[in-house]
């Protein structure tokens, strides 16, 4: 339990510590110095068995440990990353941006340990709000319309799922029970609660936390706000914001599973996991601008997230390892293509080309992240996406599955004409080099996760492949 | 349908409409701040007198009363240009479409299986209308104080029908989900300004650098 509390409390200390260290060169180490005792606090959790606490609204079960290494890993990278990313934005006050990504991280631990479904909610909504300043901290006209548009989608989004989170409580309510909003009474109470208001409450879940996750047809606001905003920024939008939206559909997921009558729910999320993906899918081919393509490439993957929870069966045991595999690999990618948007000042494929020869480290990050994410082995996301891609033909929907595969290759050819001319093109004559190069802080993060994503494919450690089946085991058990 | 909170959610109704029809920032920013008031006070006339309800009512009253009108209105000291920027659909389309809203609120909701103690209550009719009046203000403004407007009155429809469930919810929710709405403006009022200082209008729809093109 302390160290629980540790794990939200330190990251706002270091919030704290980070507002009154006045010098803008050495605020941001802070970052890695709250990173990496996270990250110990982190291992320590998951090696440790643990119990509820306090009436069962604090729990750190198998899926939020997913949550949490995948998180902390990712943070722990960001952190040594924006060292030197900030050290180049030297013209820019960057205590917002450390406060932010503090508070984000803590809200974000909250949100993976909280079994209450009301504290989950706070959570969210408080990362939806510390990331905000953040999108903005290029200070211009496009990141201001990315900024407003992401708090006023993602702000509505969240509100629906407050509604969808009374709805679930009304439906005890209506049903006789005592009213709780707690995941182990209420997933004892499913079978009792009336279809109709557990239905509601499920939908506007699944939109609410749809809209934080960027599933299609509320993903609008992702590509302006991963494209505008710094690249480690992106890494924790898409690697961290977007997930605690998952763990949000997740916990709804328990409950209705739980319900007995899971025909309307699986094929809910089947349908808008293939739209997601299929919409994802049409805005990758003919994509010029590469941050803007990986926030398509996340509105895909998150789809496939929901794709993997409607098909049930061995499909979880790949969501929960895809959310690994893909947080660890958009980090990859994010980190590099803020490398290169610097090193080139565009992030236009016609202008950025040919970064294997202006920066080779960067250059050959992004190319072979991008290999990782969309599913070549012999990285983690191959391992994830083929049971997800099995699951679908062993339980008898193989159309479902024969769409996800075509789909899946659409992205991925989408994604290589944006991809190989920005790493392999001829970088452009008539333009001056500016003054980025890469340096062990900017390359080494996004490097050591590409490295820990290729050694988990090739190998995953017992500890960690039992708490992902453990993770599985309670999305199936729930019925 | 003649006690006292009933009438209040009528009162509620009304402003919904005033909301949509009025093209002045300032009384519509009133006009919602009213709102807040409102539904602060009727937990205590539900529910019976219990310390928490009490300190729920005063940070309701706190927050939607005073805290977010005067960040509001803040925003706008900032970037009040006074143009005129007639809403998609006009205000009387908008005044039609939340009539219309209203009475498919009531409509359904008398089909709902609602539990036997809230039937016949006007709450889950008022929530409904109020969160759809909600999404008429933000699809049909352009300025972006309205916009936060039409966010205000998704979030109030949310709140009314979370009186019904107000001694389920723990307090700790209640506070931290308005902290955190007091935040969500105070944010969107910091936009608000820059969106004035950049675009020298709060008009959204002129905000079109960043789409999809080839």
């Amino acid at each position: 339990m302390l160290l629980i509390t540790l794990l939200t409390v330190i990251p706002l200390l270091g919030a704290l510590a980070a507002w009154i260290i006045p010098s803008n060169d050495r605020r941001p180490w802070v970052l890695p110095l709250v990173a990496c005792l996270h990250l110990l606090i982190v291992s320590a959790l998951c090696a440790l068995p643990l119990s509820p606490s306090r009436g069962g609204w604090i729990h750190l079960d198998a899926i939020g440990r997913v949550f949490l290494l995948e998180i902390g890993g990712l943070f722990c990278a960001c952190a040594f990353y924006a060292v030197n990313y900030l050290q180049y934005r030297q013209e820019r006050n960057n205590r917002v941006l450390c406060m932010g990504m503090l508070v984000c991280l803590s809200a974000m631990s909250l949100a993976v340990v909280s079994h209450h479904l009301g504290i989950l909610w706070l959570a969210i909504e408080t990362t939806t709000l510390s990331m905000a300043p953040l999108v903005y901290f290029n200070r211009n006209a496009r990141s201001i319309e990315a900024t407003w548009k992401y708090m006023l989608i993602c702000s509505i989004g969240i509100a629906l799922a407050l509604l969808g989170i009374f709805f679930l409580a009304y439906s005890t309510v209506v049903a006789g029970l005592e009213p709780s909003l707690l995941l182990g009474p209420l997933q004892g109470y499913a079978p009792k609660l009336p279809v109709a208001w557990l239905n509601a409450a499920f939908v506007f879940m699944l939109v609410g936390y749809g809209a934080k996750m960027g599933l299609a047809p509320m993903h609008t606001w992702k590509p302006d706000a991963y494209g505008e905003a710094p690249g480690l920024v992106g890494a924790m939008l898409a690697g961290g914001l977007a997930n605690c939206g998952f763990l949000g559909l997740i916990r709804i997921y328990q409950i209705c599973m739980a319900s007995g009558n899971v025909h309307f729910y699986r094929s809910c999320l089947i349908g808008m996991g293939l739209f997601s993906i299929a919409v994802a899918a049409i805005f990758l081919v003919r994509q010029t601008d590469f941050k803007r393509m990986l926030a398509y490439s996340s509105v895909e993957h998150m789809g496939l997230f929901v794709l993997a929870l409607g098909l049930g069966g061995k499909a979880l045991y790949g969501a929960m390892l895809h959310v690994i595999g893909n947080g660890l690999a958009k980090g990859v990618l994010f980190l590099a293509a803020g490398n290169i948007h610097r090193a080139f000042a565009s992030k236009n494929r016609e202008v950025a080309r040919g970064a294997l020869r202006r920066t080779p480290w960067s250059g050959g990050l992004f190319l072979v992240g991008f290999f990782a994410l969309t599913g070549s082995p012999p990285f983690l996301p191959f391992a994830s996406e083929f049971s997800i891609f099995s699951a679908a033909f062993t339980n008898g929907r193989p159309v479902v599955g024969a769409f996800m595969v075509l789909l899946l290759l659409i992205a991925f050819m989408g994604m290589s004409f944006t991809v190989l001319p920005v790493v392999l093109g001829e970088p452009p004559k008539n333009r001056e080099r500016t003054k980025y190069r890469d340096t062990p802080l900017l390359a080494g993060p996004p490097f050591v996760l590409l490295l820990i994503i290729a050694l988990l494919g090739l190998w995953l450690p017992q500890p960690l492949y039992r708490i992902v089946t453990d993770a599985a085991a309670l999305l199936e058990a729930s019925r | 349908m003649n006690s006292a909170p009933d009438q209040l959610l009528v009162l509620v109704l009304l402003i919904n409409i005033l909301i949509l029809g009025t093209h002045r920032t300032r009384v519509a920013i009133r006009a919602i701040a009213t709102q807040g008031i409102v539904l602060g006070v009727l937990p205590l006339m539900i529910h019976s007198f219990h310390s928490h309800i009490l300190i729920i009512t005063l940070f309701v009253l706190l927050a939607k009363g005073v805290c977010i009108p005067w960040l509001l209105f803040g925003a706008l000291k900032k970037v009040d240009f006074g143009e005129h920027m007639e809403p998609f659909l006009g205000y009387t389309g908008n005044i039609i479409a939340g009539a219309l809203a209203t009475v498919v609120a009531f409509a359904f909701a008398a089909r709902l299986p609602l539990a036997p103690v809230h039937q016949g209550l006007l709450a889950v009719p008022a929530a409904l209308a109020t969160i759809l009046t909600g999404f008429i203000a933000l699809a049909s403004r352009r300025k972006a104080i309205h916009q936060v407007i039409g966010y205000l009155l998704l979030e109030n429809g949310i709140f009314i029908f979370g009186l019904l469930l107000t001694e389920s919810m723990p307090l700790m929710v209640e506070a931290g989900a308005l902290l955190d709405l007091i935040a969500g403006i105070f944010v969107m009022g910091i936009i608000i300004k820059q969106i004035g200082r950049e675009f020298s209008s709060m008009d959204t729809s002129r905000m079109t650098a960043l789409r999809e093109v080839d």
